[in-house]
């Protein structure tokens, strides 16, 4: 309940992080955003930082931009500030309804999307919300700047491809031409919170068509993952035709099901069983906003 | 820099602290100023009886440190009412939505903020925006009408304590 002592610095800048992060490399330093995970961790005593360093204040990091092609938003732009933002709604439907699932009301108005991303929970929602939505992230590190796609920033458990010394300060969403449909179906845990299992699906439709597929399922294994069997089932079909049962069918295809996630909660067995059904689910509620019969039965 | 003075503008109230980095939120506010209608109920993160508003946002005190609130607006349970209670107190009273009464402050601080932002919440709207907050007595029953009863008051531009 009490966490160990620690140094606590409030930065306020991006370039004051960078030569904190370089003055301290000797000790162990946490960045402190919402600190809704890190904060945890450090009261159950699984986590003993010598200095928690503070970004959350740093304007520069905070606050959603539109621009033609892309939406922005600041690594420590809370939750709630986010679900305000109805161009990030419309440009990424999937990732915007992951965002409004996270938690609970007193976490969203903390906890940040930077923070999320960054933390790498397995059973987090936006890891497998920002797959689906062909996220982009900046990552700010000694040697300067680097952008990294969504699909090669989850490494494992807990691991991204942040090292121990940048800072990753934005997060972006491509705007497209095409009609997009998404959204987010999770598998809540009753006492954490957490996805058990969560699929975010996002589909571009052009003239009736899906042109474009883009499905992420948290909770499942030790990070995010694409379901691309579940894509490809998708890509290309009217979106009259296109079966959320079939979709449902091929979650697991591809998957190494030897290494689901097993645990008191959930038998590795039964989540791979919720993938099906949640991919389900995701598919059904997608179609039925894309559809124009939808209009219809109005 | 493992000790900070701060400032907690709490109820209105201005009050200088000096505090261990380490120290939560939720400490300073019971331990150091004596408000301790602010209650500590899990260790997880998960029960919500910590809840107080911060600069017009319902947080979780107990996940948060003290030194990060440094110039902040706090209010917490015992800042809501004025020589009346609170629409929302007022609805809980006679909703009879509490039993022991540990969650409660908890749960009438999340539901001032839920309708804060939307003043008519349907059912399930109001348990979706008490997800945060956990209640072992009451089956959480009671807790939604309340919440209901303190919409229909509060929207009738009921004056508080009516």
């Amino acid at each position: 309940m009490f966490p160990d002592e620690f140094d606590y610095y409030r930065a306020n800048t991006v370039e004051e992080t960078r030569e904190l992060l370089t003055e301290f490399a000797d000790q162990e330093v946490e960045l402190l955003a919402g600190g809704h995970s890190l904060i945890p961790t450090m009261k159950s005593g699984l986590a003993s930082p010598d200095i928690l360093m503070d970004i959350s204040e740093i304007d520069a990091l905070s606050g959603v931009s539109v621009a033609e092609d892309v939406v922005r938003m600041g690594a420590v732009t809370s939750y709630a500030d986010l679900l305000e933002h109805g161009a990030l709604e419309a440009a990424a439907p999937a990732f915007y309804s992951a965002v409004d699932h996270v938690g609970d009301r007193q976490v969203r108005n903390r906890g940040t999307v930077g923070g999320n991303l960054a933390h790498a929970d397995p059973a987090a929602d936006l890891p497998g919300a920002a797959l689906a939505a062909d996220a982009t992230v900046t990552i700010v590190g000694q040697d300067g700047e680097r952008r990294v796609s969504a699909d090669d920033l989850f490494l494992g458990m807990y691991m991204t491809d942040v090292g121990p010394d940048e800072i990753l300060t934005e997060v972006t969403v491509p705007r497209v031409d095409a009609a997009v449909a998404g959204t987010y179906a999770k598998k809540a845990s009753p006492s954490s919170g957490y996805a058990m299992v969560g699929v975010a699906v996002r589909l571009e439709v052009v003239e009736g068509e899906i042109e474009r597929a883009r499905v992420g399922a948290s909770g499942v294994l030790d990070c995010g993952i694409r379901l691309e069997a579940v894509e490809d089932v998708l890509t290309g079909t009217a979106i009259t035709d296109a079966d959320p049962t079939a979709a449902g069918d091929v979650a697991l295809d591809g998957i190494d099901e030897t290494m689901i996630l097993s645990d008191a909660q959930a038998s590795a067995e039964f989540r791979g069983a919720l993938l099906e059904t949640y991919t389900e689910r995701a598919v059904a509620a997608v179609l039925e906003d894309a559809r124009p019969e939808s209009a219809v039965a109005d | 820099m493992g000790e900070h003075d701060i400032t907690l503008t709490v109820n209105g109230e201005k009050h200088s602290l000096t505090v261990e980095s380490r120290k939560l939120l939720v400490h300073a506010l019971r331990d150091d100023l004596g408000l301790t209608g602010t209650n500590v109920g899990c260790e997880s993160t998960l029960c919500g009886a910590c809840t107080v508003h911060l600069d017009g946002d319902a947080v979780k005190s107990c996940t948060m440190f003290a030194v990060q609130a440094d110039e902040a607006d706090i209010t917490t349970i015992e800042g809501l009412a004025d020589e009346t209670l609170h629409p929302v107190q007022a609805s809980f009273e006679v909703e009879h939505g509490l039993q022991c009464g540990y969650c409660t402050p908890g749960m009438v601080m999340v539901a001032t903020d839920l309708l804060s932002e939307n003043p008519d919440p349907d059912d399930d709207e109001i348990r979706e925006g008490i997800e945060g907050n956990l209640c072992r007595c009451t089956g959480y029953q009671n807790i939604v009408r309340a919440v209901e009863t303190a919409a229909a008051r509060m929207d009738d531009g009921a004056v508080e304590g009516d």
